[in-house]
């Protein structure tokens, strides 16, 4: 196990490389750089910055030098956990994105944690009661929930928090709370911006979990060692539960894997329309500005949350499925 | 093609009455019920695919709404009562009209009574009960051409009195007919689904065949590329390469730029769907047969591995439609996708993005439906079509 890990681990490397490679690329293609579009800004606001401040300013952050010298300088900052500057916000890129990603990590997470939590019972009651009215509401409300883009749920969300209960549902504090010590009721106030954002970032997840929960159980109810437990006389509760439901599960811990793209997508689009400080709106504001080195950064971690989610995924099924051989 | 056999008919009454009629009975119903298995062995892979999918109820609703999507979309000019750029100055923002129907009149509106508030500035608009305005089927009003040839201005329905406008949806911050907008941006958000798809079916159908085929080498350097590009996350990589659009670009030339983003991405799914297809049908004795018979590589692949995975192809294809149409929507709504003068479903729902105008004009979100309405037939269309593309499973 141990070395399937490591060995794991090691693969990922030049993999990652290559994905730091391509992410410069990248944030590289648009023609011009951050003082060339911060130059058109200021022109359009009226002053303006002649040619030699811009020549200036690029020299001074080292924009003149070719590419390679500057993405080779980028990557080797890695290591000392220095991931460049930002020019936008004047800051160095580390101090900016932590917390992004932390808290888009946090809303993934939770995420997970509820699509699980209400996929699995969904899923045994719609295998066990196939057929029934349950079951067909439950596909069709499935159905339902894999065909509504996050964003637009989002969209529904505010849109009830301001028509039905008269707040507005966006940021992770209510207005009162913003700048109020941290308490309890602080806490309490979190939890609930972060709970629904993120049911709604697990509902496509979900959905999907109850198909396949349904699908596997219903595969493994059929088997000749379930009528055996049910022929020595075990509890209908017991054989599904014990038996059926404990071998169902593995394909949605593989899934898992698959899963974990949408969800880091859904956190960066809900980010932008529920204005949660998530990787969302920064990175849109980084890209649009071409501030390179805050936006690469935070393709790179996005991509590496994705291996090591992976990975992750990897390991459970393993741990969970005996049968699962890793050489 | 091969002839169904035909089933066999029970003579009914001779010998019924001579023998125990239970006997009898199961006697023809198990003859019966074999003559059916042989015709399901006569039939062609298609025909039993056919015969798996009309049998699920939602899949041929999903298709039939898909159908009924395209066709909207193909006639969207004519069933909009307005153009999508057609302005009505004193209808800002105008509150979706009720229909009403009396027999003397037939269908009608009330016309809008604009009244300024006196704080805020705002227009108020309110249905003057007095005056009536008939709605009008077939009208003539703002030109265009059905696809994009034929020159017409006839338009479903329309108002008879043409300064005031028919809103059934409301309209938008520059007076545009929500409903018009809607129909009209079909068009983009259904066919840049199509483009899209079929863009990634080539690059993946080639990509994925060939690393299935070959193997090896091929298969290797194949295999790392569709990884590195899929340890991205889609939506942020999408981002990032939309954002690399110069804005002075036309709208014509975004679009298409948009189309091929999302098919840099999307034909590694497609690929590998159809490498792990082909590594199974690569075994079968068929191709082993012409292998043996001297049949190049091309020949094997165009006559025998392609027609073998065709069905793969279209049930992934459908099934890579509504992300498709969902990535362009949030693109679009992010402003990193299609932009104005472009007209899609994203674009629309830009205009809802911030709370103010959602609070007061909540019909600015009905484009949401409407997305929400097309991605959920293909999911349809596509679960059916995914379980009958296996028709030998039952």
């Amino acid at each position: 196990m141990i070395t399937f890990i490591i060995r794991r681990l090691l693969g990922m490397i030049p993999t990652l490389l290559l994905v730091s490679v391509l992410s410069f690329i990248i944030i590289e293609l648009p023609p011009g750089d951050f003082m060339t579009s911060l130059a058109a800004n200021v022109g359009t606001s009226g002053s303006s910055m002649d040619a030699a401040t811009v020549e200036n300013l690029q020299r001074q952050y080292g924009l003149d030098k070719p590419a390679h010298i500057r993405y080779l300088t980028w990557i080797a900052g890695f290591v000392r956990g220095d991931f460049g500057y930002s020019l936008d916000w004047k800051r160095p890129v580390s101090e900016l994105i932590m917390g992004r990603l932390g808290l888009t990590l946090l809303l993934s997470i939770l995420s997970l944690i509820i699509m699980w939590a209400v996929a699995i019972p969904i899923g045994i009651y719609s295998a066990t009661h196939q057929y029934s009215l349950g079951d067909t509401i439950f596909t069709f409300l499935g159905f339902l929930g894999l065909s509504v883009p996050e964003f637009v749920l989002g969209l529904f969300y505010l849109f009830i928090g301001i028509f039905v209960f008269g707040v507005s549902v966006t940021g992770l504090f209510s207005a009162e709370m913003e700048k109020a010590p941290w308490s309890l009721a602080k806490v309490l106030d979190l939890a609930n911006h972060l709970l629904w954002p993120a049911l709604i970032l697990g509902t496509a997840g979900m959905a999907q979990l109850i198909r396949i929960m349904r699908g596997s159980l219903l595969e493994i109810l059929g088997q000749q060692y379930i009528t055996t437990a049910r022929a020595k006389g075990l509890k209908e509760k017991v054989v599904v539960n014990k038996y059926a439901v404990r071998v169902a599960i593995n394909p949605l811990i593989s899934v898992m894997g698959m899963q974990l793209p949408s969800l880091i997508n859904g956190a960066t689009v809900l980010g932008i329309v529920l204005t949660l400080p998530t990787t969302g709106p920064l990175f849109v504001r980084a890209l649009l500005s071409q501030d390179m080195y805050l936006a690469g950064t935070f393709l790179l971690f996005l991509s590496l949350m994705l291996m090591l989610g992976n990975l992750l995924s990897d390991i459970a099924l393993a741990w969970a499925d005996p049968r699962i051989r890793y050489e | 093609m091969s002839k169904p056999i035909a089933e066999p008919e029970p003579r009914s009454g001779e010998p019924a009455e001579r023998s125990a009629p239970d006997a009898y009975e199961a006697a023809s119903e198990a003859l019966i019920s074999r003559s059916e298995e042989e015709t399901r062995y006569g039939l062609s892979q298609y025909q039993l695919m056919w015969r798996k999918f009309i049998r699920s109820r939602t899949a041929i609703v999903g298709g039939c709404a898909v159908i009924l999507f395209y066709l909207i979309a193909a006639f969207a000019n004519f069933l909009a009562p307005y153009g999508g750029d057609q302005r009505f100055i004193e209808y800002l923002y105008a509150p979706p009209h009720p229909l009403h129907w009396d027999a003397q009149t037939g269908l009608y509106i009330y016309a809008l009574e604009t009244t300024f508030d006196p704080e805020t500035l705002k227009a108020v608009y309110k249905p003057n009960p007095s005056k009536k305005v008939p709605i009008r089927f077939f009208v003539h009003d703002s030109p265009y051409k059905l696809f994009g040839l034929i020159e017409s201005d006839l338009h479903l329905f329309g108002t008879a009195d043409k300064s005031v406008g028919v809103f059934l949806l409301g309209s938008d911050r520059q007076g545009r007919d929500m409903l018009s907008r809607i129909l009209i941006g079909s068009q983009m958000s259904l066919t840049i689904g199509l483009v899209g798809v079929f863009l990634s079916l080539t690059i993946g159908s080639v990509m994925g065949v060939t690393s299935g085929y070959f193997g090896g080498r091929v298969d290797e350097i194949m295999q790392r590329m569709v990884e590195v590009i899929r340890s991205f996350p889609s939506i942020p990589l999408w981002m990032a390469l939309s954002a690399a659009l110069p804005q002075h670009w036309p709208p014509e030339r975004v679009y298409f730029a948009i189309t091929v983003i999302l098919s840099l991405i999307g034909w590694t799914w497609l690929a590998r769907q159809l490498r792990g297809k082909v590594l199974a049908i690569r075994e079968e004795e068929f191709v082993l047969a012409a292998q043996l018979a001297g049949a190049s590589d091309a020949w094997v692949i165009f006559r025998h591995l392609i027609p073998a995975v065709f069905g793969h192809i279209i049930v992934i294809a459908t099934l890579a439609m509504p992300g498709m149409i969902l990535a362009e929507t949030t693109l679009s709504f992010l402003n990193l996708g299609l932009r104005p003068p472009l007209i899609s479903w994203g674009v629309l729902l830009q205009e809802a993005q911030n709370l103010e105008s959602m609070r007061h004009y909540p019909w600015l979100l009905t484009p949401a439906l409407a997305i929400a309405g097309a991605v959920l037939s293909f999911n349809f269309f596509g679960d059916g079509l995914r379980d009958a593309a296996d028709p030998y499973s039952r």
